[in-house]
């Protein structure tokens, strides 16, 4: 179709000969039909005995196990539980994170005493902490939220000291030329010029964080999703573990645009922005 | 020189390690004043240190040999009494063209009303007007860098410090921005030394220019620019303007014979 075509395709469109014309599908309707292929294959494949239904639970039986949860009236608690988990750990990570990160980048005392214990601590895998945490913290919340402080404060710490030190030194020098303090060159250039790293660094935080507090879920809970989760696997009662799976999804989503709002709030300058 | 000195550099030097150990003299005895109210440039070629000169002059720079005197003061270190215009505009990208502009206010500590209308004048002075809520971003390079030039003349230095401003603007956009710039000193009445590579742009816009040789960094000759003001783009056409250009290319064609990086071209 030519420019002029599409244009006056929009101002007229009532015109009959257009309406009958192939248009080429969105991408996004070609995502739905995938996911309603795959669906469809999955049941297909349990319903003829191909796959066994404990390994991949009859697709039509998720959305019914996902609302006996709701129904019956568990599913909401333990939601909270779980996200009151994560974001009280990411609430800490990122006051920790960003305090430890500047100190770090702009001091160079503290850069030398505590970088080899960050890089020490940075290739080693975070997730194996969680038994002793829970050890330390106990079987309550107190262990989930040390879980996910402790994975998610890696990467706003990393990106924080990446974005304060890689600070544009021209930018620096048009304070430096007139006079500015530490405090001045902190607030008005390094901060605002580091948001876009902080930003990435607290995008992959959130999800770290809701890893986190499902793994310490996992290690030994009584209430939250993780728990439910391991729950239902020892009953074999697959359909309800990928119904939790869907919850988890929704949540992740939700998580993820939360982050996605606020970029666009405080990061509206920023080129990386559409 | 009858003419009150506003700068004056006394047998500047500066020599920067490097990783063979063998240290390297980038400037030696650089002397020089300049006037209240004058506009003076350095040309030379690249990497004979003229950046240097500029940074020592503006603060930036340590462990320097020699002196600077701003007036009849000695400086070692930033002075408000300069405005600093760089090679990229460096405005912030997250403050509109006011905000970058009023940037100098803030960090002075000065009135924020009194910094806001200041701010108006000169962004009228420079033809910004009505870009004072964009953002850097949606400027063009030329734009960029003339809210650069009215960000460095807010807190009112009486010392214009410019580093090859419009060294990453087209030719077009350039001659425009020196015609800009030669009416923007002359109304404001400020004193400017500008570093340049170009030799057509520093007779252009000088009354004196000041002929660099690298290796090391020193000043090999003063030449004065007798073309009267205002002048136009015509002025390319004047003979002393060509005969001037000719000889700072000599100059430096003698200087640098090895290095021959200097153009007239702009």
């Amino acid at each position: 179709m030519t420019t002029q075509e599409h244009l006056a395709t929009r101002d007229a469109p009532s015109v009959p000969s257009r309406l009958f014309r192939w248009r080429p599908l969105p991408d996004l309707a070609l995502t739905a039909i995938l996911v309603a292929g795959v669906i469809g294959a999955c049941q297909a494949a349990v319903a003829f005995g191909i796959v066994s239904r404990f390994v991949i639970p009859l697709p039509s039986s998720v959305l019914p196990a996902l609302g006996e949860l709701v129904t019956g009236g568990t599913l909401g608690p333990h939601i909270l539980v779980t996200v009151g988990e994560a974001a009280t750990g990411f609430a800490i990570a990122v006051a920790i994170g960003l305090t430890l990160g500047t100190l770090i980048a702009e001091f160079r005392v503290v850069e030398r005493i505590l970088y080899p214990y960050l890089v020490a601590l940075q290739t080693m895998p975070k997730i194996a902490l969680a038994p002793v945490l829970l050890v330390w913290f106990g079987f309550g919340l107190g262990s989930k939220i040390a879980v996910a402080a402790v994975i998610s404060l890696f990467p706003i710490l990393v990106n924080t000291i990446a974005g304060l030190k890689g600070c544009d030194q021209g930018r620096l020098d048009v304070l430096r030329a007139l006079g500015a303090g530490k405090w001045d060159r902190f607030r008005l250039v390094k901060l605002p010029n580091a948001l876009p790293f902080v930003f990435s660094g607290l995008s992959t935080a959130v999800m770290f964080a809701l890893t986190g507090a499902l793994v310490g879920e996992f290690v030994g809970a009584t209430r939250g999703l993780g728990y439910l989760i391991v729950q239902a696997n020892s009953q074999m009662n697959i359909p309800q573990v990928f119904a939790v799976l869907l919850v988890l999804c929704a949540i992740g989503t939700a998580a993820f645009g939360l982050m996605q709002l606020l970029r666009r709030r405080f990061l509206y300058w920023s080129p990386n922005e559409e | 020189m009858s003419l009150a000195a506003a700068i004056t550099a006394r047998g500047l030097g500066k020599a920067y390690a490097t990783n063979a150990g063998e240290p390297i003299q980038a400037l030696t005895q650089v002397n020089f004043e300049v006037g209240v109210g004058e506009f003076v440039s350095i040309v030379g070629p690249s990497g004979c240190g003229k950046t240097t000169v500029m940074r020592i002059l503006a603060g930036l720079v340590d462990g320097y040999t020699g002196s600077v005197s701003v007036g009849d003061r000695v400086v070692r270190g930033p002075t408000s009494e300069i405005g600093v215009v760089f090679q990229d505009a460096n405005l912030m990208p997250w403050r509109t063209i006011l905000a970058n502009v009023m940037l100098p206010g803030q960090v002075l500590r000065l009135d924020k009303r009194a910094c806001e209308a200041r701010a108006r004048e000169l962004l009228a002075l420079v033809g910004l007007i009505g870009f004072e809520a964009k953002l850097p971003g949606e400027l063009s390079g030329g734009m960029r860098q003339r809210a650069a030039i009215a960000r460095a003349l807010l807190h009112d230095p009486r010392i214009l410090l410019m580093d090859e401003p419009f060294g990453a603007l087209d030719a077009m956009t350039r001659d425009n921005m020196n015609v800009e710039l030669a009416r923007i000193a002359a109304e404001a009445g400020k004193t400017v030394f500008l570093i340049t590579h170009s030799i057509a742009e520093s007779v252009f816009l000088s009354d004196r220019v000041l002929v660099m040789s690298s290796r090391p960094g020193r000043i090999i000759e003063t030449i004065p620019i007798d073309l009267p003001r205002p002048r136009s783009l015509d002025v390319v056409a004047d003979p002393i303007f060509a005969a001037t250009v000719l000889r700072i290319r000599r100059l430096l064609e003698h200087s640098t014979a090895a290095n021959p990086h200097v153009t007239l071209a702009h």
